[in-house]
């Protein structure tokens, strides 16, 4: 995949040919998988909502990419990118927005909220945001503990750093010296509101003081400026140097989710950050300007994702929708399955054990 | 063997847990050098290092997630809440994190979250609370409340080696006042099985915690003074409860109180009854009743905490009512 031609590089010896070609076929893989998601919402084949990382693709996958395999990560509902960099695939993607019967969550849960702690080292989300700030100062902290030399990293919103969870959970990694990098993706809005009503500091990077962890700013859109500095703080927690607070600057150019239109951004904000700022198209003129890379290499990795997407749609389409009664299974690991909500008494119950009545609770005997 | 206390008897579950598995460690306020609020956690950090004794800040939230943390990575955490109370500030971690995981990522969670709860001690509205009930309603969740020090110490063993959460009250009233011999050896009292606190065959309690002890209290005089025989089942785990011990009970005695030191609304003497209805309304002499605290918060002043908390002369009294009805 490699360049044969290697011309003097301006990134300080960051990257090498094959991680920049990788960098951009990552971006591209999110872009095109969020596009066909699109589509697939527009037919009605996404369950509930989509949401995007359009324009925020360079941060999640510059900053993934400075993690090893058995580090940890725990995404945010905009790090589609950081998950395919982890391991993650465009099939476990489609399946769980169209709610399959083999989405890694077996249908339970939504888009892209799974996750694996014994391969690929991504844990699964949850909504409340800022809770997972916590729950990787307790993995990073269990790395530390065993003498591992593994790091992980945190993924939240301008708005989540505003929660409860966030303050305890990064002051928590701050005392113990956990090796956590907590990367705030500061993309201008949470849904509606702007970073400036969510803060009154001006910068977010600035919160690291108050917890005695160095804070860094940096461009989120700039993909190799993003994985550079992310790859210090990773040095420094592996290092033992404990955990760094990271503020990527970028801009959220879908809504919230699909049905959300954005009238609260002001006019023409959008268009100025899809024309001038947009990290595919700038990493993209890096890679064919200063190093030489041709834009027929680019076409053909283009081509190759979108096989790749097209080969995994057909696959998540065919695959089966969930079956009800697998509702009652795995809540606990004893016991294994609930009994229905019908069956509680054998004597009492209207109907069979699998068997769902037509009304709820019927106890007619 | 000498006896030891309720507290004792959660120290020594915690030691052998933590000598049997080493991945078994504690977070929590104060719960180091300081031994814990109520010394529960006494020597524990000299013996087993810092590393598996941690003293965390004042985060209960924080403490909750980063053991789900641990726990997902094969260790077994054991939470401190310093007072039980302060569990309300990790109910969105408990109950949208830690009680889902495993159903919703088939993330193992098996963390235990004990700490010192309940009344009839002028603790006030803050140091007093039993909140098993805003748990209750939580799938995910195991609740473990026990009475006794054997049970303090076998549940507790039972609830680390357990694969799910946890919720483990310890009743602070007692702490100090409740002893026993424990039972030689490796002392595990499985979850989701009630004791038979007292044989009885008139009327059945249900109940549980510091409230059993009333229940006893209310059975001796009742049968000392009209012969009532009153059989007192003693929970030990609120969920998942065991239907199968109270129906049981209601097909032998055929007439139910339900007591529990919590507030009545809401409280799970409600859900018991509701249960009893679904499983054994036709052997049922009386209608079920239920003693607990006035909906109110508790308050301090012993008159008014004494008015506000169960006592054994309301068991009396709803024991009379139902033996008569």
């Amino acid at each position: 995949m490699a360049d044969t031609a290697t011309p003097a590089t301006t990134d300080h010896g960051v990257t090498t040919a094959e991680d920049r070609l990788a960098l951009y076929r990552w971006m591209r893989l999110t872009r095109t998988l969020e596009e066909r998601l699109v589509a697939l919402y527009r037919q009605t084949k996404v369950v509930g909502g989509l949401f995007r990382s359009l324009g925020q693709e360079g941060c999640a996958v510059g900053s993934a990419y400075a993690l090893e395999r058995t580090d940890a990560l725990s995404p945010l509902i905009r790090n589609l990118g950081s998950m395919l960099v982890k391991g993650a695939t465009p099939l476990e993607v489609l399946r769980q927005y169209m709610a399959k019967g083999d989405s890694p969550t077996r249908g339970r849960e939504l888009n892209i909220h799974f996750g694996d702690v014994t391969d690929r080292h991504f844990v699964g989300q949850i909504s409340h945001l800022g809770d997972l700030v916590p729950v990787m100062a307790g993995i990073t902290m269990t790395f530390k503990l065993r003498g591992e030399s593994r790091v992980g990293l945190v993924y939240v919103g301008d708005g989540a750093t505003s929660t409860g969870a966030f303050h305890e959970g990064i002051n928590f990694a701050a005392v113990q010296r956990c090796p956590l990098v907590v990367v705030v993706e500061n993309n201008g809005y949470a849904y509606s509101t702007p970073t400036d009503r969510q803060c009154a500091a001006e910068r977010l990077a600035d919160k690291a003081a108050g917890y005695g962890i160095p804070g860094v700013r940096a461009d989120g859109n700039d993909v190799l400026e993003v994985l550079r500095v992310t790859r210090e703080a990773v040095a420094r927690a592996r290092a033992g140097g404990g955990a760094t607070l990271l503020e990527m600057m970028t801009f959220r150019r879908k809504g919230h989710a699909e049905h959300d239109n954005q009238s609260y951004v002001p006019e023409g904000e959008i268009e100025k950050w899809a024309t001038e700022n947009d990290p595919i198209d700038r990493f993209t003129a890096r890679l064919t300007g200063e190093f030489g890379v041709t834009t027929a290499t680019l076409a053909a990795i283009d081509a190759e994702v979108v096989a790749e997407v097209d080969a995994a749609t057909e696959e998540a389409e065919a695959s089966p929708p969930c079956s009800g009664t697998d509702a009652l299974v795995g809540v606990y690991a004893d016991p294994a399955e609930m009994p229905p909500l019908w069956y509680r008494g054998d004597a009492s119950a209207a109907v069979s054990k699998h068997e769902r009545p037509a009304s709820w609770g019927t106890h007619d005997g | 063997m000498a006896e030891i206390t309720f507290l004792e008897a959660i120290r020594e579950a915690l030691a052998e847990e933590m000598a049997r598995d080493p991945e078994v460690v504690l977070l929590g306020e104060d719960i180091g050098k300081y031994g814990g609020a109520f010394k529960a956690t006494d020597g524990l950090q000299a013996r087993f290092g810092e590393g598996r004794v941690i003293d965390t800040p004042v985060s209960e939230a924080a403490i909750v997630g980063a053991a789900a943390g641990m726990a997902h990575y094969g260790m077994r955490p054991v939470c401190e809440m310093q007072f039980i109370d302060f569990v309300s500030c990790a109910y969105d971690m408990l109950t949208n994190y830690v009680a889902t995981s495993r159903y919703r990522a088939f993330l193992p969670c098996p963390i235990v979250v004990r700490g010192p709860s309940g009344g009839y001690v002028r603790g006030g509205p803050f140091h007093s609370q039993n909140p098993e009930a805003a748990f209750l309603h939580t799938p995910g969740l195991k609740i473990v409340y026990p009475s006794t020090a054997e049970d303090a110490k076998g549940l507790l063993k039972a609830a680390i080696r357990d694969d799910d959460p946890v919720l483990f009250f310890e009743h602070k009233y007692l702490y100090r006042r409740i002893k026993a011999v424990m039972p030689p050896g490796d002392h595990v009292v499985p979850l989701g099985k009630a004791r038979v606190a007292r044989e009885g065959t008139d009327l059945t309690i249900v109940t549980y915690a510091a409230t059993v002890w009333k229940a006893l209290e209310a059975a001796e005089q009742l049968a000392a003074e009209e012969g009532l025989e009153v059989e007192v089942i003693d929970l030990r785990t609120l969920l998942p409860m065991d239907d199968e011990a109270i129906e049981a009970s209601v097909r032998k005695t055929n007439r139910v109180l339900i007591v529990h030191e919590d507030t009545v609304t809401g409280g799970i003497a409600g859900e018991i009854t509701a249960r009893i209805n679904e499983r054994c309304f036709e052997w049922l002499d009386a209608p079920v009743r239920r003693v607990g605290a006035h909906d109110v918060p508790l308050p301090y002043a012993p008159p008014l905490e004494d008015f506000v908390l169960p006592q054994t002369s309301d068991i009396v009294r709803a024991c009379r009512w139902l033996a008569a009805y």
